[in-house]
Protein backbone atom coordinates (compact mmCIF):
# COMPACT_ATOMS: atom_id res chain seq x y z
CA UNK A 1 0.00 0.00 0.00
CA UNK A 2 1.28 3.43 -0.96
CA UNK A 3 2.23 5.13 2.15
CA UNK A 4 0.85 8.43 2.99
CA UNK A 5 2.82 12.01 2.92
CA UNK A 6 1.55 14.85 5.56
CA UNK A 7 0.45 18.13 3.22
CA UNK A 8 -2.06 21.23 3.04
CA UNK A 9 -5.36 21.99 1.71
CA UNK A 10 -5.52 25.37 0.44
CA UNK A 11 -7.42 26.46 3.58
CA UNK A 12 -4.13 25.28 4.94
CA UNK A 13 -5.26 22.52 6.76
CA UNK A 14 -3.35 19.73 7.34
CA UNK A 15 -4.38 16.36 5.23
CA UNK A 16 -2.50 13.26 3.84
CA UNK A 17 -2.63 11.93 0.33
CA UNK A 18 -0.11 9.34 -1.35
CA UNK A 19 2.56 10.49 -3.87
CA UNK A 20 -0.23 9.30 -6.95
CA UNK A 21 -2.94 11.35 -5.14
CA UNK A 22 -0.32 14.90 -5.41
CA UNK A 23 0.90 13.87 -8.84
CA UNK A 24 -2.19 13.62 -9.96
CA UNK A 25 -3.63 17.06 -8.11
CA UNK A 26 -0.44 18.39 -9.74
CA UNK A 27 -2.00 17.66 -13.15
CA UNK A 28 -5.30 18.58 -12.34
CA UNK A 29 -4.38 21.85 -11.54
CA UNK A 30 -1.90 22.79 -14.18
CA UNK A 31 -4.67 21.27 -16.69
CA UNK A 32 -7.47 23.50 -15.34
CA UNK A 33 -5.11 26.62 -15.53
CA UNK A 34 -4.03 25.94 -18.91
CA UNK A 35 -7.99 25.60 -20.39
CA UNK A 36 -9.14 28.60 -18.42
CA UNK A 37 -6.50 31.11 -19.30
CA UNK A 38 -5.27 28.92 -22.71
CA UNK A 39 -2.10 28.93 -21.71
CA UNK A 40 0.65 25.90 -22.18
CA UNK A 41 0.64 23.02 -19.35
CA UNK A 42 3.53 22.62 -17.39
CA UNK A 43 6.21 20.23 -18.78
CA UNK A 44 6.77 17.08 -17.83
CA UNK A 45 9.88 18.04 -16.10
CA UNK A 46 8.33 21.18 -14.18
CA UNK A 47 5.49 18.76 -13.08
CA UNK A 48 8.55 16.24 -11.75
CA UNK A 49 10.21 19.10 -9.78
CA UNK A 50 7.02 20.15 -8.23
CA UNK A 51 6.06 16.38 -7.26
CA UNK A 52 9.78 16.26 -5.53
CA UNK A 53 8.80 19.65 -3.47
CA UNK A 54 5.46 18.67 -2.13
CA UNK A 55 5.83 14.64 -2.08
CA UNK A 56 7.43 15.18 1.30
CA UNK A 57 7.25 15.26 4.80
CA UNK A 58 9.94 17.62 5.24
CA UNK A 59 9.41 20.73 8.02
CA UNK A 60 10.78 22.93 5.28
CA UNK A 61 12.21 23.19 2.58
CA UNK A 62 14.48 26.03 0.54
CA UNK A 63 15.94 27.04 -2.34
CA UNK A 64 19.68 26.02 -3.71
CA UNK A 65 22.54 28.48 -1.54
CA UNK A 66 23.07 31.13 -4.31
CA UNK A 67 19.54 31.10 -5.92
CA UNK A 68 17.82 33.87 -3.10
CA UNK A 69 15.87 36.62 -4.87
CA UNK A 70 14.44 40.04 -3.82
CA UNK A 71 11.78 40.21 -0.94
CA UNK A 72 9.32 42.87 -1.26
CA UNK A 73 7.10 43.45 1.51
CA UNK A 74 3.53 44.84 1.67
CA UNK A 75 2.10 45.28 4.97
CA UNK A 76 5.02 44.78 7.12
CA UNK A 77 4.73 44.82 10.56
CA UNK A 78 2.13 43.19 13.14
CA UNK A 79 -0.36 45.15 15.52
CA UNK A 80 0.99 43.96 18.81
CA UNK A 81 4.74 45.52 18.59
CA UNK A 82 5.23 48.72 19.20
CA UNK A 83 4.85 51.73 16.87
CA UNK A 84 5.10 50.97 12.64
CA UNK A 85 8.19 52.68 12.45
CA UNK A 86 9.45 49.65 14.95
CA UNK A 87 7.27 47.46 12.64
CA UNK A 88 10.05 48.06 9.91
CA UNK A 89 12.92 48.07 11.30
CA UNK A 90 11.73 44.71 12.84
CA UNK A 91 10.90 43.30 9.23
CA UNK A 92 14.28 44.88 8.11
CA UNK A 93 16.76 43.48 10.93
CA UNK A 94 14.72 40.22 12.78
CA UNK A 95 13.16 39.09 9.38
CA UNK A 96 15.37 40.36 6.73
CA UNK A 97 13.16 41.14 3.86
CA UNK A 98 14.85 43.19 1.18
CA UNK A 99 12.18 46.13 0.77
CA UNK A 100 9.63 46.97 3.56
CA UNK A 101 6.48 49.47 3.24
CA UNK A 102 4.62 51.97 5.22
CA UNK A 103 1.19 51.51 5.09
CA UNK A 104 -1.94 52.67 7.44
CA UNK A 105 -4.59 50.20 7.93
CA UNK A 106 -7.09 51.79 5.87
CA UNK A 107 -5.28 50.75 3.12
CA UNK A 108 -6.63 52.86 0.25
CA UNK A 109 -5.07 55.88 -1.60
CA UNK A 110 -8.86 57.84 -1.02
CA UNK A 111 -8.04 57.08 2.54
CA UNK A 112 -4.86 58.42 2.84
CA UNK A 113 -5.13 61.64 0.92
CA UNK A 114 -6.94 63.02 4.14
CA UNK A 115 -4.02 62.06 5.94
CA UNK A 116 -1.04 61.95 4.02
CA UNK A 117 1.24 65.14 6.07
CA UNK A 118 0.89 62.82 9.05
CA UNK A 119 1.67 59.63 6.30
CA UNK A 120 4.52 61.47 5.11
CA UNK A 121 5.84 62.27 8.17
CA UNK A 122 5.92 58.75 9.50
CA UNK A 123 8.42 58.19 6.11
CA UNK A 124 10.59 61.26 6.59
CA UNK A 125 11.14 59.32 10.03
CA UNK A 126 11.09 56.06 8.64
CA UNK A 127 13.75 57.14 6.25
CA UNK A 128 16.43 58.52 8.74
CA UNK A 129 16.14 55.04 10.59
CA UNK A 130 16.51 52.68 8.01
CA UNK A 131 18.74 51.37 5.85
CA UNK A 132 16.28 48.87 3.43
CA UNK A 133 14.17 50.84 0.94
CA UNK A 134 11.05 52.17 2.18
CA UNK A 135 8.30 51.97 -0.04
CA UNK A 136 4.71 53.72 0.08
CA UNK A 137 1.82 51.31 -0.04
CA UNK A 138 -2.20 51.48 -0.49
CA UNK A 139 -4.57 49.47 -2.78
CA UNK A 140 -6.18 52.14 -5.94
CA UNK A 141 -9.64 50.83 -4.37
CA UNK A 142 -11.54 52.54 -7.17
CA UNK A 143 -14.92 50.80 -4.93
CA UNK A 144 -14.24 53.90 -2.34
CA UNK A 145 -15.63 56.52 -5.35
CA UNK A 146 -18.86 55.03 -5.82
CA UNK A 147 -21.93 55.85 -3.53
CA UNK A 148 -22.44 55.59 -0.47
CA UNK A 149 -18.79 55.79 0.34
CA UNK A 150 -17.79 58.62 -2.87
CA UNK A 151 -19.71 61.05 -4.85
CA UNK A 152 -20.09 58.64 -7.84
CA UNK A 153 -23.20 56.55 -8.81
CA UNK A 154 -22.83 53.18 -7.41
CA UNK A 155 -21.69 50.86 -10.63
CA UNK A 156 -22.57 47.28 -9.23
CA UNK A 157 -25.98 49.24 -8.25
CA UNK A 158 -26.48 50.45 -11.55
CA UNK A 159 -25.61 47.53 -14.16
CA UNK A 160 -28.24 44.81 -12.61
CA UNK A 161 -30.69 47.41 -13.48
CA UNK A 162 -29.21 47.25 -16.83
CA UNK A 163 -28.11 50.77 -17.08
CA UNK A 164 -24.61 49.61 -18.95
CA UNK A 165 -24.11 53.19 -19.97
CA UNK A 166 -24.59 55.16 -16.71
CA UNK A 167 -22.39 52.22 -14.81
CA UNK A 168 -19.71 52.82 -17.37
CA UNK A 169 -19.73 56.25 -17.27
CA UNK A 170 -19.78 56.43 -13.50
CA UNK A 171 -16.60 54.24 -13.64
CA UNK A 172 -14.79 56.31 -15.79
CA UNK A 173 -15.45 59.29 -13.36
CA UNK A 174 -14.52 57.58 -10.75
CA UNK A 175 -11.47 56.67 -12.51
CA UNK A 176 -10.29 60.17 -12.85
CA UNK A 177 -10.66 61.02 -9.33
CA UNK A 178 -8.39 57.93 -8.23
CA UNK A 179 -5.55 58.65 -10.77
CA UNK A 180 -5.71 62.65 -8.69
CA UNK A 181 -5.35 61.04 -5.79
CA UNK A 182 -2.65 58.42 -6.40
CA UNK A 183 -0.66 61.30 -7.74
CA UNK A 184 -1.40 63.33 -4.50
CA UNK A 185 -0.31 60.75 -2.40
CA UNK A 186 2.97 59.83 -4.15
CA UNK A 187 3.90 63.80 -4.80
CA UNK A 188 3.75 63.73 -0.86
CA UNK A 189 5.30 60.99 -0.34
CA UNK A 190 7.81 61.83 -2.78
CA UNK A 191 8.98 64.97 -0.88
CA UNK A 192 9.18 62.93 2.08
CA UNK A 193 12.01 60.44 0.72
CA UNK A 194 9.90 57.47 -0.10
CA UNK A 195 11.88 54.94 -2.19
CA UNK A 196 9.01 53.86 -4.08
CA UNK A 197 5.13 53.36 -4.37
CA UNK A 198 3.35 50.05 -4.16
CA UNK A 199 0.21 50.29 -6.31
CA UNK A 200 -1.54 46.61 -4.27
CA UNK A 201 -3.91 44.76 -5.08
CA UNK A 202 -4.79 46.51 -8.33
CA UNK A 203 -7.36 45.62 -10.90
CA UNK A 204 -9.64 44.89 -6.76
CA UNK A 205 -12.61 46.29 -8.81
CA UNK A 206 -11.43 45.53 -11.97
CA UNK A 207 -10.60 46.91 -15.29
CA UNK A 208 -11.26 50.58 -14.22
CA UNK A 209 -9.15 50.29 -11.68
CA UNK A 210 -6.10 48.55 -13.57
CA UNK A 211 -6.29 51.12 -16.22
CA UNK A 212 -6.75 53.68 -13.31
CA UNK A 213 -3.41 52.25 -11.81
CA UNK A 214 -1.58 51.66 -14.88
CA UNK A 215 -2.40 55.64 -15.98
CA UNK A 216 -1.22 56.88 -12.33
CA UNK A 217 2.14 54.79 -12.91
CA UNK A 218 2.48 56.73 -16.31
CA UNK A 219 2.29 59.84 -15.11
CA UNK A 220 4.76 59.57 -12.14
CA UNK A 221 7.24 57.58 -13.86
CA UNK A 222 7.62 60.61 -16.21
CA UNK A 223 7.72 63.04 -13.40
CA UNK A 224 10.22 60.67 -11.14
CA UNK A 225 12.36 58.34 -13.35
CA UNK A 226 14.00 57.01 -10.48
CA UNK A 227 11.11 55.90 -8.06
CA UNK A 228 10.19 52.35 -7.65
CA UNK A 229 6.76 51.62 -8.73
CA UNK A 230 5.35 47.99 -7.90
CA UNK A 231 2.22 47.08 -9.57
CA UNK A 232 0.81 44.16 -7.70
CA UNK A 233 -2.31 42.45 -8.90
CA UNK A 234 -5.52 41.62 -7.38
CA UNK A 235 -6.55 38.09 -8.67
CA UNK A 236 -5.03 36.76 -12.27
CA UNK A 237 -8.18 37.61 -14.26
CA UNK A 238 -9.12 41.96 -14.62
CA UNK A 239 -12.14 41.78 -14.36
CA UNK A 240 -14.48 43.57 -17.28
CA UNK A 241 -16.28 45.61 -14.65
CA UNK A 242 -16.72 48.18 -17.72
CA UNK A 243 -15.68 45.96 -20.69
CA UNK A 244 -14.68 48.23 -22.75
CA UNK A 245 -11.52 50.42 -21.13
CA UNK A 246 -8.13 50.02 -23.25
CA UNK A 247 -4.45 51.05 -22.34
CA UNK A 248 -2.40 51.52 -25.58
CA UNK A 249 -5.47 50.56 -27.83
CA UNK A 250 -5.22 47.31 -25.77
CA UNK A 251 -8.69 45.75 -23.84
CA UNK A 252 -7.73 45.30 -20.16
CA UNK A 253 -10.83 43.48 -19.80
CA UNK A 254 -10.05 39.85 -19.35
CA UNK A 255 -6.61 40.19 -19.31
CA UNK A 256 -4.34 37.36 -17.46
CA UNK A 257 -1.16 37.83 -16.18
CA UNK A 258 1.25 37.76 -19.33
CA UNK A 259 -0.80 40.72 -20.69
CA UNK A 260 -1.40 42.80 -17.42
CA UNK A 261 2.74 42.36 -17.31
CA UNK A 262 3.06 43.59 -20.65
CA UNK A 263 0.57 47.03 -19.58
CA UNK A 264 2.52 47.10 -16.16
CA UNK A 265 6.06 47.43 -18.59
CA UNK A 266 4.54 49.81 -20.92
CA UNK A 267 3.36 51.66 -17.95
CA UNK A 268 6.91 52.31 -16.70
CA UNK A 269 6.37 50.24 -13.04
CA UNK A 270 9.34 48.62 -11.81
CA UNK A 271 8.12 45.75 -10.77
CA UNK A 272 5.02 43.51 -11.17
CA UNK A 273 3.28 41.68 -8.61
CA UNK A 274 1.07 39.08 -10.29
CA UNK A 275 -1.73 37.56 -7.82
CA UNK A 276 -3.57 34.14 -8.30
CA UNK A 277 -6.26 33.34 -5.48
CA UNK A 278 -5.94 29.63 -3.87
CA UNK A 279 -9.12 27.73 -4.27
CA UNK A 280 -9.35 26.56 -0.53
CA UNK A 281 -11.29 23.38 -1.52
CA UNK A 282 -8.29 22.01 -3.00
CA UNK A 283 -5.01 20.52 -1.97
CA UNK A 284 -1.82 22.67 -1.92
CA UNK A 285 -0.17 20.86 -4.88
CA UNK A 286 -3.39 21.61 -6.98
CA UNK A 287 -3.10 24.86 -6.28
CA UNK A 288 0.48 25.86 -6.90
CA UNK A 289 0.61 24.02 -10.13
CA UNK A 290 -2.78 26.47 -11.02
CA UNK A 291 -0.63 29.23 -10.03
CA UNK A 292 2.80 28.47 -11.87
CA UNK A 293 0.87 28.07 -14.77
CA UNK A 294 -1.00 31.11 -15.32
CA UNK A 295 2.12 33.19 -14.07
CA UNK A 296 4.72 31.39 -16.13
CA UNK A 297 3.57 33.03 -19.63
CA UNK A 298 4.24 36.57 -17.60
CA UNK A 299 7.90 35.32 -16.06
CA UNK A 300 8.85 33.73 -19.39
CA UNK A 301 9.01 37.58 -21.61
CA UNK A 302 9.25 40.14 -18.41
CA UNK A 303 12.09 42.86 -18.67
CA UNK A 304 11.18 44.38 -15.63
CA UNK A 305 11.49 42.49 -12.26
CA UNK A 306 8.73 39.81 -11.69
CA UNK A 307 7.99 39.91 -8.11
CA UNK A 308 4.96 36.67 -7.18
CA UNK A 309 2.35 37.67 -4.51
CA UNK A 310 2.75 34.81 -2.54
CA UNK A 311 1.08 36.21 0.96
CA UNK A 312 -1.81 34.16 2.88
CA UNK A 313 -3.93 33.05 -0.12
CA UNK A 314 -2.52 33.79 -3.31
CA UNK A 315 0.44 32.13 -4.94
CA UNK A 316 -0.01 28.93 -3.52
CA UNK A 317 0.40 29.80 -0.05
CA UNK A 318 -2.98 28.65 2.05
CA UNK A 319 -5.55 30.91 3.01
CA UNK A 320 -5.21 31.19 6.47
CA UNK A 321 -4.04 33.58 9.39
CA UNK A 322 -1.49 31.22 10.74
CA UNK A 323 0.02 30.06 7.82
CA UNK A 324 2.51 26.95 8.12
CA UNK A 325 5.66 27.53 6.89
CA UNK A 326 5.91 23.92 5.11
CA UNK A 327 3.53 25.30 3.34
CA UNK A 328 5.16 28.56 2.94
CA UNK A 329 8.70 27.34 2.18
CA UNK A 330 7.09 25.04 -0.24
CA UNK A 331 5.76 27.86 -2.07
CA UNK A 332 9.14 29.86 -2.11
CA UNK A 333 11.12 27.23 -3.72
CA UNK A 334 8.60 26.33 -5.97
CA UNK A 335 8.15 29.81 -7.65
CA UNK A 336 11.79 30.22 -7.50
CA UNK A 337 12.98 27.48 -9.40
CA UNK A 338 10.70 26.91 -11.77
CA UNK A 339 9.26 30.43 -12.55
CA UNK A 340 12.85 31.93 -12.28
CA UNK A 341 11.45 35.07 -10.73
CA UNK A 342 13.63 37.88 -9.62
CA UNK A 343 11.48 37.97 -6.04
CA UNK A 344 8.55 38.44 -4.49
CA UNK B 1 5.07 39.50 -1.10
CA UNK B 2 1.95 39.50 0.62
CA UNK B 3 0.88 39.63 4.19
CA UNK B 4 0.14 37.27 7.14
CA UNK B 5 1.42 36.22 10.44
CA UNK B 6 5.08 37.15 10.27
CA UNK B 7 6.56 33.61 11.45
CA UNK B 8 4.80 31.70 8.82
CA UNK B 9 5.00 34.12 5.98
CA UNK B 10 7.77 36.68 5.58
CA UNK B 11 10.30 34.50 7.90
CA UNK B 12 9.63 31.61 6.32
CA UNK B 13 10.01 32.94 3.27
CA UNK B 14 13.29 34.91 3.83
CA UNK B 15 14.33 31.66 5.32
CA UNK B 16 13.79 29.73 3.10
CA UNK B 17 14.71 31.70 -0.83
CA UNK B 18 15.48 35.19 0.50
CA UNK B 19 18.76 37.47 0.02
CA UNK B 20 18.35 38.15 3.86
CA UNK B 21 17.87 42.29 3.52
CA UNK B 22 20.81 44.76 4.67
CA UNK B 23 22.18 41.20 6.80
CA UNK B 24 23.60 40.60 3.56
CA UNK B 25 23.38 42.49 0.24
CA UNK B 26 18.94 41.92 -0.71
CA UNK B 27 18.95 46.11 0.18
CA UNK B 28 21.40 46.88 -2.83
CA UNK B 29 19.96 44.31 -5.39
CA UNK B 30 16.54 45.87 -4.20
CA UNK B 31 17.58 49.44 -5.07
CA UNK B 32 18.54 48.40 -8.57
CA UNK B 33 15.50 46.45 -9.26
CA UNK B 34 13.40 49.99 -8.06
CA UNK B 35 15.39 52.42 -9.82
CA UNK B 36 16.89 50.79 -13.01
CA UNK B 37 14.00 48.31 -13.17
CA UNK B 38 16.70 45.63 -13.32
CA UNK B 39 15.74 41.97 -13.80
CA UNK B 40 17.34 39.66 -10.60
CA UNK B 41 20.34 38.30 -12.37
CA UNK B 42 21.31 41.80 -14.20
CA UNK B 43 20.74 43.24 -10.45
CA UNK B 44 23.05 41.09 -8.68
CA UNK B 45 25.54 41.21 -11.45
CA UNK B 46 25.65 44.94 -11.42
CA UNK B 47 26.30 45.16 -7.44
CA UNK B 48 28.59 42.29 -7.28
CA UNK B 49 30.71 44.42 -9.77
CA UNK B 50 30.45 47.10 -8.02
CA UNK B 51 31.93 45.57 -4.75
CA UNK B 52 34.09 43.19 -6.17
CA UNK B 53 32.64 39.70 -5.41
CA UNK B 54 30.28 37.07 -6.76
CA UNK B 55 26.58 36.94 -6.83
CA UNK B 56 26.18 34.60 -4.44
CA UNK B 57 28.49 36.53 -1.75
CA UNK B 58 25.22 38.67 -1.96
CA UNK B 59 23.17 36.34 -0.19
CA UNK B 60 26.38 35.35 2.08
CA UNK B 61 26.02 37.41 5.69
CA UNK B 62 29.58 36.26 6.21
CA UNK B 63 31.00 37.56 2.93
CA UNK B 64 28.81 40.57 3.44
CA UNK B 65 29.86 41.59 6.54
CA UNK B 66 33.40 42.62 5.51
CA UNK B 67 32.04 44.50 2.21
CA UNK B 68 29.51 46.42 4.66
CA UNK B 69 31.88 47.50 6.98
CA UNK B 70 34.70 48.21 3.78
CA UNK B 71 31.99 50.47 2.39
CA UNK B 72 30.04 51.96 5.14
CA UNK B 73 26.81 50.07 3.88
CA UNK B 74 25.73 49.97 7.20
CA UNK B 75 25.27 46.64 9.36
CA UNK B 76 22.96 45.63 12.11
CA UNK B 77 23.71 47.03 15.47
CA UNK B 78 23.32 43.39 17.58
CA UNK B 79 24.52 42.87 21.24
CA UNK B 80 26.76 40.88 20.24
CA UNK B 81 28.41 43.61 17.80
CA UNK B 82 28.06 47.51 17.75
CA UNK B 83 29.38 49.88 15.28
CA UNK B 84 28.92 53.20 16.90
CA UNK B 85 31.40 54.79 14.92
CA UNK B 86 30.66 53.34 11.31
CA UNK B 87 27.52 54.32 8.75
CA UNK B 88 24.48 53.29 9.97
CA UNK B 89 20.50 53.90 8.04
CA UNK B 90 20.56 57.31 6.57
CA UNK B 91 24.16 57.29 6.61
CA UNK B 92 24.64 54.40 4.88
CA UNK B 93 22.37 55.41 2.73
CA UNK B 94 24.56 58.34 1.03
CA UNK B 95 27.46 55.60 0.75
CA UNK B 96 24.88 52.79 -1.08
CA UNK B 97 23.91 55.82 -3.41
CA UNK B 98 27.57 56.37 -4.41
CA UNK B 99 28.38 53.18 -4.52
CA UNK B 100 25.92 52.02 -6.88
CA UNK B 101 25.46 55.10 -8.56
CA UNK B 102 21.77 55.91 -8.36
CA UNK B 103 20.14 58.45 -7.12
CA UNK B 104 18.20 57.71 -3.17
CA UNK B 105 15.44 60.10 -2.54
CA UNK B 106 16.08 61.00 1.31
CA UNK B 107 19.67 61.12 0.77
CA UNK B 108 18.94 63.97 -1.76
CA UNK B 109 15.92 65.67 0.52
CA UNK B 110 18.81 65.17 3.35
CA UNK B 111 21.10 67.32 1.27
CA UNK B 112 19.02 69.73 0.24
CA UNK B 113 17.37 70.15 3.55
CA UNK B 114 21.07 70.60 5.41
CA UNK B 115 22.09 72.80 3.26
CA UNK B 116 25.27 70.36 3.32
CA UNK B 117 27.09 72.82 5.24
CA UNK B 118 30.67 71.31 6.09
CA UNK B 119 31.83 72.44 9.61
CA UNK B 120 35.45 74.24 9.24
CA UNK B 121 38.72 72.95 10.38
CA UNK B 122 39.90 74.75 12.90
Amino acid sequence: MEPKIPTRMGDGSLTEMTRSEIKADLEAGTQAAAKRARCPELTQDELDHLLDIYASSARFTAVDIGDEVVMTNDGTGTKHIGNRIQDLQSFEQLLGVDIVELWQIDYSFKAVKTNVAHEAQTMKMAQLLLTNPVQYGAMPDLGRYSQPDGPIPNWSELLPLGKIDEARRAQEAAKEMLVEDIAFVADNMVAAGTDGIDFDTTGAAGDADFLAALTACRKLRRKYPWLGIEIGMAAEFVLGMHGQLEFDGERLAGMWPKDQLRMVQAAGASIYGPAVNVNTGKSAAWNIARAITLIKPAAEIAEIPVHVNVGMGVGGVPTCVHVPADATSRVSKAVVEILKIDGY
Amino acid sequence: MGTGDPLGMESAHTQASGMQGMRAAGDLVARMQMTRRMRLKEAKQYVADKLHCTTRDLSDPIAMESLRAEHGLGQLPLPSSVQPDEAGMIEAKFNIAELLDIPINCVERFKKHAGMRVAAES
